[in-house]
């Protein structure tokens, strides 16, 4: 008896504590995977601090809109110099950061220079390597001289390592950040969300939310729970296995887009027997792309058949270079000496796209005599093994960064590609401002690297979100990374 | 010879055990944490970053140091309360365990506390019906408690309590400062779900306890003066059975300090647990030191509690052990 007793009382006490939470029409509560390091985005590489500052808490001198586009940001305009080696930014007025203290040029000069300066930690501080000078003409005045021309210099201004930080209050932005933007940082319960409020004396148009916070959620069915009670109204880029939960439910959107991630099958050029072109575009036969997205991406990714990203301008369809043909591959193994097959390592990090292709480009090998043997990695070894050391065979990776060919001019990257031929046109791509010719340029590029079946080139990632039904204005698209929170609402 | 000298005796032995046993796990965290694969800083920087930049916050961390000079850094920093900065958060470690500990404790509380109260009275009801069909329907039901992972049980719990009859969260924390009513909400279903199989074990440990206890001399002699059965156990019977369950509780807490990851993972409350995690995938060594060291405290600390309790309700012991 006493203990029935005991049992009824612990329910109806753990009942009464229960209340429904109601959601405020201008507040958000964003679930996401993960939790960023520190909330700097100009120190850290981590996609998890953009998705909560990017243009909510920071903003550079121009933004990066839903389709990709520069918009004018803390710039309201700028000038380029013919020769592109001068750009002049006219600053807006009124502009004030979330402590109190005015934004000038002097915010500008002092952001960049900090993220040129020898001890500078800004986890791109490559993509900045041109800029050689930035001079302060007047308060809302600044110029910048590079030493040579690069056409997507503004692009990079507007990515969350170029925002604009104040020399009060930049140490201590990884835990307490302090911007320009819509929204101002509030709070930061560790391990558990992320608090932002409007931020009333925001010098641009106000944004409809008031209030936002991010959860961090790490598990799938957890997050699928949260979302189904109410406990958050939306995710930005949800596992694909999950969305069919939400697809037909008319009290949730599923939003597909793109983003800027070419999966790739990255091979080490600089080892037997992928040094051979024969051998590369034997595996380039043996896999088939469309089994791949389905198994992997549940029919989301875009088949490649290059490095770039299908929505681009300059894109080209190359997925037809090697078409699946098991019979090709096999010949040309034949041919490269390595009539039965041989063995490779694949090391996977530790993402479901990357896991999930594996496996099926291993069973997909195999039909053409190459035996892979699949090691699943964390991102910390996967980091130092394959990128740092240059230790793999295979490996699986989505390279996320936006226009970044680049890398395939670099003989010391990690998958080791070393054509002269790419590397001058590259050199040119950089140098050259006119579209027309850029568009040339970098179509000549991919389908060099695709006729030399550098990678294998498997799909663009897509990105998934899920969201309340009654709220508008999220990103599609992720042509960068970030959540941005300036035009959600809620409709009525 | 008397029993003051064999009490100082016991105590000193097992306090030497103590800080013999710390010093060792300190010594072992940090050796295989030393030998882990992954350079916190290029974790942090990523794919795209200089070897310049990537070298600059390897210093700015302090990870230049020979490990000899690191290790007895971190061990002459802790014992005046400095456990070191995060590598990944730069904020002192202390601090962000502490943080956690807001959770983890109360949490391992609630679910200690839920499964006294419904694991002991279970298992004294079977005992007192033993053989019946009361005390076989209890102990499957125990047996099914066991078996079950608590994740699986909280997921359940999350379905029926949270997505359908939305009577509480699905997970989340909400600080105590800022709403201890939401705080106690969040912490109801995590509560039960890693209450569930520590209430069975108790069940079951209580049962046989008592059993056992009641085969006695004393409880036989107790019936003889004409006690009822019932009576005997109550009087008797369950102070002498508690023995063995303090040693299962002691076991249990320290279970529940460290134990909790996949729980706190199913109801994304901030807990110790996925502190460690995420710490260790993200290569943030010092705090994944620092905090293992607070694990091991707890745990040893803990043990050394229930070793000193036993001595006191049984003094014999004492005498054996010296």
């Amino acid at each position: 008896m006493t203990a029935r007793n005991t049992l009824a009382l612990t329910v109806a006490g753990l009942l009464l504590m229960a209340g429904p939470a109601l959601a405020q029409p201008t507040e958000i509560r964003i679930g996401v995977a993960l939790e960023p390091p520190t909330l700097d985005p100009t120190a850290g590489a981590a996609e998890a601090i953009d998705v909560v500052v990017y243009q909510n808490v920071f903003e550079g001198l121009v933004r990066i809109d839903q389709t990709g586009a520069v918009q004018p940001g803390l710039a309201k305009s700028w000038t380029i110099s013919e020769d592109g080696l001068t750009y002049r930014f006219a600053l807006n007025e009124g502009v004030t950061f979330h402590d109190g203290t005015a934004f000038d040029a002097e915010d500008v000069k002092f952001s960049f220079d900090r993220l040129l300066a020898e001890d500078s930690v800004n986890a791109q501080k490559a993509l900045y390597a041109p800029i050689s000078a930035v001079t302060v003409i007047d308060p809302m005045t600044v110029e910048f001289t590079l030493s040579r021309p690069d056409g997507l210099f503004l692009f990079n201004l507007g990515r969350g390592d170029a925002v604009i930080v104040a020399p009060e209050s930049a140490a201590n932005n990884g835990a307490e950040p302090i911007g320009t933007g819509p929204f101002a940082f509030i709070q930061w319960d560790r391990g558990s969300r992320v608090v932002l409020e409007q931020y009333g004396p925001y010098w641009g148009e106000a944004p409809a939310l008031t209030r936002a916070s991010f959860v961090f959620i790490s598990d799938t069915a957890t997050l699928t729970n949260a979302l189904l009670a109410g406990d958050v109204d939306g995710t930005n880029n949800f596992a694909a296995e999950a969305l069919a939960v939400f697809e037909n439910n008319p009290q949730f959107k599923v939003l597909v887009g793109s983003t800027e991630g070419e999966t790739i099958l990255s091979t080490n050029n600089r080892k037997e027997p992928f040094t051979d072109l024969k051998v590369r575009q034997a595996m380039a036969h043996a896999l088939d792309r469309q089994e791949i997205i389905e198994g992997a991406t549940y029919g989301y990714g875009v088949p490649i058949g290059t490095h770039f990203a299908p929505h681009h301008p300059y894109y080209l369809d190359l997925t037809d270079t090697y078409p699946h043909d098991v019979e090709a591959a096999k010949t040309l193994l034949a041919e490269a000496g390595y009539t039965d097959g041989f063995s490779a390592t694949l090391k996977l990090p530790p993402v479901a796209y990357a896991r999930l292709s594996g496996q099926i480009i291993a069973s997909q090998f195999a039909e053409v005599g190459i035996e892979l043997e699949l090691i699943n990695m964390e991102w910390a070894q996967w980091l130092e093994d394959v990128f740092a050391n240059k230790d793999f065979d295979l490996t699986i990776i989505s390279h996320v960064e936006p226009f970044d060919i680049g890398i395939y001019a670099n003989p010391d990257y990690y998958f080791g590609y070393d054509n002269a031929q790419v590397q001058a046109l590259n050199e040119t791509l950089n140098a050259t401002t006119d579209e027309a010719d850029r568009l040339a340029l970098a179509q000549e590029i991919q389908t060099i690297i695709a006729r030399d079946a550098v990678n294998g080139y498997l799909f663009e990632l897509a990105q998934t979100g899920v969201w309340n039904a009654k709220l508008d204005g999220m990103w599609q698209n992720a042509p960068v990374e970030g959540v941005v929170l300036r035009d959600i609402y809620w409709v009525e | 010879m008397g029993g003051g000298f064999h009490m100082t005796l016991f105590l000193v032995r097992r306090m030497a055990g103590f800080a013999a046993t710390l010093f060792v796990a300190a010594l072992v965290i940090f050796l295989l944490l030393d030998l882990l694969p992954g350079d916190p800083a290029r974790f942090i920087l990523g794919i795209n970053a200089t070897p310049e930049a990537v070298a600059a916050l390897r210093t700015q961390m302090g990870l230049d140091a020979p490990a000899h000079e690191r290790f007895l850094a971190w061990v002459g920093g802790m014992l005046v309360g400095d456990f070191g900065l995060s590598t990944t958060q730069r904020l002192p470690v202390a601090e962000l365990i502490a943080e956690r500990m807001a959770v983890t404790l109360p949490l391992s509380l609630i679910a200690m506390v839920v499964s006294v109260v419904v694991g002991l009275p279970i298992g004294i009801l079977a005992a007192m019906r033993r053989g019946k069909a009361t005390d076989t329907a209890l102990m499957v039901l125990a047996q099914t408690g066991v078996a079950i992972p608590n994740f699986w049980f909280g997921m359940l719990l999350t379905l029926v309590f949270a997505v359908t009859l939305r009577w509480l969260p699905t997970g989340g924390f909400i600080p105590w400062d800022e709403d201890a009513g939401a705080a106690m909400r969040g912490m109801t279903l995590p509560g039960l779900a890693l209450a569930l199989p520590q209430a069975s074990i108790l069940a079951r440990v209580m049962r046989t306890a008592l059993v056992d206890v009641t085969e006695q001399d004393f409880i036989r002699t107790a019936r003889a003066k004409g006690m009822t059965k019932s009576e005997a156990i109550w009087r008797h019977g369950v102070r002498n059975a508690l023995l063995p369950v303090l040693t299962i509780l002691g076991l249990q807490f320290a279970f529940l300090i460290a134990g909790t990851i996949i729980v706190e993972n199913v109801f994304y409350l901030p807990g110790l647990g996925r502190l460690i995690f995420t710490a260790i995938s993200e290569r943030d060594l010092v705090l994944v030191r620092g905090a293992t060291i607070v694990l091991v405290v707890v745990t040893t600390a803990t043990m050394l509690v229930v070793d000193l309790a036993y001595a006191f309700v049984d003094p014999r012991l004492k005498g054996r052990d010296a």
